[in-house]
């Protein structure tokens, strides 16, 4: 296991060192320069050339990918916000625990809904139950997070009044543990999707374990089938959701960035769209490369608890 | 006992990655229809006939799905409606000045107006026309931008192999692991966008899938015994790429593309309620869903549901056609 772990420690990184590749090229790709885009487009030629001299924007490229490189490993230097007027780094880290409570919160909250309902697709495979959960399954998948969101905001904030439209903006992301009730909807709105992925996934994975060749040999020494279903079939169906888990992940933090702009909620995707709008391009580079990492991090964790669930890996000497 | 509808499990898309590509980050969560059986559409079969038995057989297997072809309707339905409509039913759509002078802000259904108006006073039906025009251009050519140039990228990636592979898989490994949104607003920020440039910026965050697939493709259709024996008789390398490899993976091709206009519609209607979608006066179904939600709290309903249901509708259809296609393409494996 060890020699897994390693492994995919490896390939994480090699990963990460791509994105930040990736963040540098875009940041050359700014039309005009990273000048133009923090001294605006007035910026005369002289004060353009003396902030590229100040900055290092003078040097050769491989110099500037170093000096970035260097930057961020040492100093967490992910560039200046002007329209902040803070380092990206600290106008990011304020609001990334916000957005990892809401992506951890509706990732539990989805396994915590999808798993039961899977499991009673296969106990009452080809019922109406099924047939009803996969068409739910079916329309709440092509449902647009931001539809969904609209939605509950206008049954549950506006008609019924039961639920705040949005978090207070100076809540901590503690408040979720504090005053749940104003982080209801967004965690509701980010798992429907993965509800819908997430229960079909572990109905088809838990009819698959029900094909295999251990569940034949329970069932041929008498154990029940409370016992084969729960006790055998179950156990092996949930290895295969961590793996999905995993690979959901970039796609359940994209969602994020739709849920917290809906509901004014001031994470990382509410502070991505705003710097677009500002043009604050060091911010929306930086946003992009944090949550990356955040998010390759996060499916590691997946894929390293998937190593220790599933034994053939645990013992493999591989 | 499962039903035999259940395929065998296959931990995600494992049959397309060899072991030197990263099981890191990705975006090919399977869609919901295809979690049953994935590992399907690898053609089996020799050189691909060009007569007309195969798809006539996988035209029959597509109309017997009802759904499917009820989701072409549409699919033709909501092509019309977006622009043979605007002919039918002409609205001014450009000049807000001009469209308040002929009516009323945010005016409910009726009065000329069969679904209302919007706040500055245009026709909602003729907006969803109008804004349905982009939604479905930069879909449709987003969808192909992104299958094509993926397509080309994962045929050398598998066809080469050696380092060569590694590193343009690597590239696709790390671009999968971007959060889609956040890499689309970086570069909607950087290059302010035009509807071209829309469908460019789609294309680039979507290419990655159709890259990993076709190279998979590529590398088992390389390995199957008629190809080798096109190779023992001396086929050239031209003649294998374009009789057999490329007519039995466009299959998969044509799958995803279906697919991918369903997604890349919801993609741009996702940066258009961000408020990042086709620039004025120009507008696109986000974009009019944004503006609707702005006013939710007044109770415009009809800012909101039309053209919410039309975002639905029309990612339903291609996601049931593209099913449907998948399927057709499983049968005439199987019958084979």
């Amino acid at each position: 296991m060890t020699g897994y772990i390693i492994r995919r420690l490896g390939q994480a990184l090699i990963v990460i060192l791509g994105v930040v590749l990736l963040t540098f090229i875009l940041a050359q790709l700014i039309p005009g320069g990273e000048a133009k885009a923090v001294l605006g487009p007035k910026a005369t030629p002289t004060t353009v050339a003396a902030f590229n001299l100040r900055n290092g924007f003078d040097l050769p490229i491989y110099d500037q990918f170093w000096r970035y490189i260097e930057g961020i490993v040492a100093h967490f230097n992910l560039g200046y916000s002007y329209k902040y007027n803070q380092g990206v780094t600290q106008v990011i880290m304020e609001r990334l625990p916000k957005t990892l409570t809401l992506v951890t919160a509706s990732v539990v909250l989805a396994l915590i809904i999808a798993i039961p309902l899977g499991i009673l697709q296969v106990v009452r495979r080809n019922r109406p139950v099924d047939y009803a959960i996969t068409g739910a399954s079916f329309f709440f998948y092509a449902m647009p997070d931001f539809l969904v969101g609209t939605l509950l905001i206008i049954y549950f904030s506006f008609d019924l009044k039961w639920f705040p439209v949005s978090p207070p903006s100076d809540a901590s992301a503690w408040a979720i543990f504090t005053d749940p009730r104003a982080f209801v909807l967004p965690v509701v709105t980010l798992c429907v999707t993965s509800i819908a992925s997430f229960s079909r996934y572990m109905r088809s994975s838990m009819l698959d374990a029900m094909a295999e060749d251990y569940i034949r040999t329970a069932r041929a020494k008498g154990a029940s089938n409370r016992r084969v279903l729960y006790g055998h079939a179950l156990r092996n169906a949930l290895i295969p959701i961590l793996t999905l888990l995993g690979l959901s992940l970039p796609a359940i933090v994209s969602g994020a960035l739709i849920v917290e702009n809906v509901f004014n909620y001031p994470g990382m995707g509410l502070l991505t769209v705003q710097s677009a709008f500002n043009d604050d391009i060091p911010v929306v580079l930086g946003t992009t490369l944090v949550i990356t990492i955040a998010t390759v991090i996060g499916s590691l964790l997946a894929d390293i608890l998937y190593a220790v669930a599933d034994p053939r890996i645990r013992l493999g000497g591989d | 006992m499962p039903d035999s509808r259940d395929g065998p499990f296959d931990p995600v898309f494992n049959d397309y990655e060899s072991e030197t590509s990263l099981p890191i980050g990705g975006a090919e969560i399977m869609r919901v229809g295809e979690m049953d059986d994935f590992d399907v559409a690898v053609p089996e079969g020799g050189e691909a006939r060009s007569s007309g038995g195969n798809l006539r057989q996988m035209g029959r297997v597509f109309a017997e799905n009802k759904l499917a072809v009820a989701s072409v309707g549409v699919v033709v339905f909501m092509v019309l409606f977006c622009f043979l409509g605007p002919h039918l039913y002409p609205t001014n759509q450009t000049n807000s000045q001009l469209a308040l002078q002929n009516s009323t802000q945010n005016a409910p259904p009726g009065n000329g107006h069969p679904l209302g108006t919007d706040e500055s006073g245009f026709d909602i039906l003729g907006r969803l026309m109008f804004g349905g025009q982009a939604s479905l251009i930069v879909g449709l050519l987003s969808a192909l931008v992104a299958t094509v140039f993926g397509t080309l990228w994962g045929a050398v990636s598998g066809f080469f192999g050696g380092w060569l592979d590694s590193f343009m898989m690597r590239v696709v490994d790390v671009l999968l692991s971007v959060p889609v949104l956040f890499l689309l607003i970086a570069l909607v920020t950087i290059y302010h966008s035009s509807e071209i440039l829309l469908i460019l910026v789609i294309a680039f965050v979507s290419w990655l899938v159709p890259a990993r697939l076709i190279r998979g493709e590529t590398l088992s259709l390389r390995t199957r015994e008629y190809v080798q024996a096109v190779r023992v008789m001396g086929g050239s390398r031209n003649r294998i790429i374009n009789r057999h490899i490329i007519p039995n993976a466009v299959g998969t091709i044509v799958v995803f593309a279906t697919f991918q206009v369903a997604d890349s519609i919801l993609l741009l209607a996702a940066l258009g309620f961000l408020g990042l979608g086709v620039p004025a006066p120009q507008t696109d179904w986000g974009t009019m869903l944004s503006n609707g939600v702005q006013a939710a709290g007044n109770g415009y309903w009809w800012q909101i549901y039309p053209v919410g249901l039309c975002i639905v509708l029309v990612v339903i259809a291609f996601n049931y056609v593209g099913d449907a296609l998948r399927d057709s393409l499983e049968v005439r494996l199987q019958q084979r």
